[in-house]
């Protein structure tokens, strides 16, 4: 290579590839499913024991996948009443509770303009299959003002087809704000005692300002309530990580 | 004033009829409701028959879905939808466009013609 100058250029070697290996740089996601986090309380942690222990018996033989509340699930349950034996609802993920063998989820869907709730268990052998046709969060730990909102927020296809990700990305925040049929409501969602961050909320500001009236801004600091579970999560979370292995 | 809509059908509660009957669909000043539920105790669940007062007469219907949760794995719907049916169990309407829980399934005697013309099953 000539320079502007006109002599001969320095030799430049070219420059090194750098290769940064993602599968290892990755740090490993933990899902502890919310079940197993044992409530606070004076119950003999020997029960909790006891039902992990028969919660990983049927996770081993029966794949429960990882999602959340705001995740578009199909479920298949074997249905004695129904042709060809078995039912498939597909619906929105509103609320998970229950701990133990006990836990439930609540899937929405709205069919034919009539909006419809089934509560499943987890752990009930009826369950056949569990699809995760679409794997986000939302803003909130339970969407049941869905049910005060616009129809086409809880609408979804019952033949949706699964909505593709890559394994190593994080977990989509769907930042949705869904906005609401008029007033009267099933439950007053623009109280702070809800804290709902997924509506749009389109009243007045008087009426903003007049919910207010409602806080508790003291309950956020009462050590009474606090329930710290990073440690018991730890535990529970290579306990069963152990077991699945197996 | 309104109440908020009744959780399980009981008397004065009123209902939306889901099938494509004439005495269901034309628009009257005044709501179905129900006056009776034939049960022991007054509350009527899916699969029960209550007696509405629809547009000035009686007429009795099937229980098809209500707004109170019931037992796990089953529907619940956000309305309380009912099926007008004769005395003797005929329906009075030709097609049932709403879904229907398969638990009605299971007295499939009773309600089979209710059942034949629905369309679809949750």
């Amino acid at each position: 290579r000539i320079n502007s100058d006109g002599k001969p250029a320095k030799f430049q070697p070219p420059p090194k590839p750098v290769i940064i290996d993602k599968q290892k740089q990755r740090e490993e996601r933990r899902f502890l499913s919310p079940e197993f986090i044992p409530p606070r309380g004076r119950t003999d942690p020997l029960k909790f024991y006891i039902e992990r222990k028969d919660m990983i018996q049927r996770r081993k033989v029966f794949n429960i996948p990882e999602f959340y509340v705001g995740s578009v699930l199909a479920v298949t349950i074997a249905d004695p009443y129904a042709n060809d034996k078995v039912n498939r609802f597909v619906g929105i993920c509103i609320q998970r509770g229950g701990k133990g063998l006990g836990a439930t989820f609540v899937l929405r869907n709205v069919i034919e303009d009539q909006g419809v709730e089934i509560c499943y268990e987890l752990y009930n052998p009826r369950i056949q299959a569990i699809e995760v046709l679409k794997l986000e969060k939302r803003l909130d730990d339970h969407l049941m003002y869905l049910r005060d909102a616009l129809p086409e927020y809880s609408t979804f296809d019952m033949n949706m087809k699964p909505v593709s990700r890559l394994d190593h990305e994080e977990i989509p925040v769907n930042k949705l704000q869904v906005r609401m049929k008029p007033k009267p409501w099933s439950k007053r969602w623009e109280r702070p005692k809800y804290n709902i961050k997924g509506i749009k909320f389109e009243l007045p500001e008087t009426k903003m300002k007049a919910a207010q009236k409602w806080s508790q801004p003291w309950l956020e600091f009462d050590m009474l309530r606090e329930y710290d579970t990073s440690k018991i999560e730890e535990k529970i979370w290579k306990e069963v990580s152990e077991e699945l292995k197996k | 004033s309104i109440t908020g809509a009744c959780r399980a059908i009981q008397k004065l509660t009123r209902v939306r009829v889901v099938d494509n009957s004439a005495l269901g669909n034309t628009p009257y000043h005044r709501p179905p409701k129900c006056i009776h539920v034939y049960n022991k105790t007054g509350v009527g669940k899916v699969g029960d028959t209550i007696l509405l007062a629809i547009k000035g007469e009686k007429k009795k219907a099937l229980i098809v879905g209500h707004k109170m949760p019931g037992p796990h794995m089953t529907p619940r719907f956000d309305s309380n939808n009912v099926v007008l049916i004769e005395d003797n169990g005929n329906p009075v309407g030709t097609r049932i466009k709403t879904p229907i829980p398969y638990i009605l399934r299971q007295r499939e005697g009773e309600f089979s013609k209710v059942l034949a013309i629905a369309r679809n099953f949750v």
